[in-house]
């Protein structure tokens, strides 16, 4: 994916972004609060349109992308609903919809999935439990659970590891060691690194709206994500389409 | 109870008390997930206009009603999904609106009076003819279909709808799919309850099932069974009290929820590994 600018509210968000993510990279996408770091995975995924650019999907436009199954996103919090409950594993067997036909009931193929995925995380154990009983780390893994259980070639986390306690945080890390030897590709937005650091194999640092460092992942991300860092890398120039493109137009 | 059923009006009312006890609380359950416990009365409130309508130009309320409330749920949906901050206040704008433009228009109908419109405020399951079952079966049916096809997908959107759209679910059509059969529901069950009470029984099981279950399957399958013993038995005891059925439907559902709430802290008192997380 490559550059683009986001407007929320008249204000704007991102100004003019050129990212290309290529197919088993693991991109960090860090910055201050206020950085534009979610707008900018869901602006990728044309979750929120643009309001300049464009964005490209496996080299198609959202519009008119139709493997939303190579997709996992997961998003920053598992939203409850207006109280409806719903298990654990109701909620992971849902990450199966984009392989699923309207007219076919949920197949042996589904029902192993979604059992790997809850495995995965550890939570096999409770998956009739509703998901509103749980704790923030436990929710953080459901959502990531229910991604798994989609069985897609690119996961796209918003702040996985916000909020989440050190255990769901190295359980994350391992299970993203897992996908990431499998060659899967993982775009995450992250605020501190912790156990995760090792696996990252690009960091993008966003600022004011802008990328401001686009590499190696720094080591000291506090300093690199400090406004005024002065940071000069080599890019790589034309580069062939990637899993996610996001071009400027005009 | 056989005494009851020897009158063929009683028999026509129980059968279209039972179908809307079933439909209501099936996709009531999805708005409810949405948050837009509410939908119901609003559209609700719209069809009024309908039925008003349906007087006005010498055509059947129910078919003006099931027209003016899709258009109504339609226009619903799409501020809901345009504005951000100012959607419930526009909401409430076409609330006022259905109820004065109904009022205006059944004064406007030839011998029309605002009594017309009790019967739809309040319902008239006992009026209800061959024909109606009929209409209400159908509807409930295409009810029942809709979350039986699209609930894997239903249950998505209304979880999380960004979700929903990066798994490339359609969902402006689901969106639109949700208030039109909520429109649909609306018109089925104003002669059972009427359209004041219509939302009641979109809500009021589904917050007694969710009282006592840990799924959202489970919940579904209790709401519709709560359904339809409030329509059912709330009927049948106004058979035998001389009360108005709607009335007292809404407060057998509303008896039931009491008493889910308690049993419902009961059961989880005694299920400690849960109020420990």
């Amino acid at each position: 994916m490559r550059g683009g600018q986001v407007s929320l509210d008249r204000r704007p968000v991102l100004r003019g972004i050129d990212l290309t993510v290529r197919s088993g990279e693991v991109v960090a996408v860090l910055g201050a609060n206020g950085s534009g770091k979610s707008t900018l995975v869901r602006a990728l995924l044309g979750l929120i349109p643009l309001s300049g650019g464009s964005t490209l999907l496996y080299g198609r436009p959202p519009a008119r992308f139709r493997e939303w199954w190579r997709i996992g996103y997961v998003p920053q919090r598992l939203s409850v609903g207006g109280g409806v409950p719903a298990t654990i594993r109701e909620v992971v067997a849902s990450g199966r919809i984009s392989r699923q036909s309207r007219f076919r009931l949920t197949g042996a193929a589904d029902a192993a999935a979604t059992t790997r995925a809850l495995e995965a995380v550890g939570l096999a154990d409770r998956a009739g439990d509703p998901v509103q009983a749980l704790s923030g780390g436990q929710q953080q893994r459901v959502l990531i659970a229910r991604a798994l259980a989609g069985e897609p070639d690119t996961f796209v986390m918003d702040e996985p590891t916000a909020g989440v306690d050190a255990a769901s945080q190295q359980l994350l890390a391992d299970t993203l060691t897992g996908l990431v030897d499998q060659g899967r590709t993982v775009v995450l937005v992250a605020h501190e690194l912790g156990p995760l650091e090792p696996l990252i194999t690009r960091a993008v640092v966003l600022q004011d709206g802008c990328v401001c460092h686009d590499g190696p992942p720094p080591k000291a991300v506090g300093a690199h994500a400090l406004p005024g860092h002065d940071h000069v890398h080599p890019h790589a120039e034309e580069r062939p389409a990637g899993t996610l493109d996001w071009r400027p137009t005009s | 109870m056989i005494d009851l059923l020897q009158y063929d009006f009683m028999q026509r009312a129980l059968v279209a008390a039972f179908l809307v006890g079933l439909a209501a609380p099936a996709i009531g359950t999805f708005i409810v997930q949405r948050r837009l416990a509410l939908l119901g009365d609003g559209i609700g409130h719209i069809a009024l206009t309908g039925v008003a309508l349906g007087f006005l130009t010498g055509t059947a309320p129910v078919l003006t009603a099931v027209l003016v409330a899709v258009l109504g749920a339609v226009a619903i949906e799409l501020v809901r999904a345009r504005g951000r901050t100012s959607g419930d206040v526009a909401l409430a704008l076409l609330f006022y609106g259905g109820i004065a433009g109904g009022v205006l228009l059944i004064s406007l109908a030839p011998g029309g009076s605002n009594a017309t419109l009790m019967s739809y405020l309040f319902g008239s399951i006992s009026s209800v003819t061959a024909q109606d079952v009929l209409v209400i079966a159908l509807l409930a049916v295409a009810v029942l279909l809709v979350v039986t096809v699209f609930g894997r997908e239903l249950f998505v959107l209304c979880q999380d709808e960004e979700v929903a759209r990066a798994s490339g679910l359609p969902v402006r059509f689901l969106s639109l799919l949700i208030a039109v059969t909520a429109a649909l529901t609306v018109v089925v069950a104003m002669r059972v309850v009427g359209l004041l009470l219509v939302s009641a029984l979109m809500v009021i099981p589904v917050a007694t099932g969710q009282q006592l279950t840990r799924g959202f399957r489970s919940t579904i399958l209790l709401a519709m069974l709560f359904g339809t013993v409030a329509t059912v038995g709330g009927l049948t005891s106004s058979f035998y009290v001389e009360a108005p059925p709607g009335a007292l439907i809404v407060l057998v559902a509303l008896g039931g929820f009491a008493l889910a709430l308690g049993l419902g802290r009961f059961v989880r008192r005694n299920r400690p590994q849960e109020s420990r997380q």
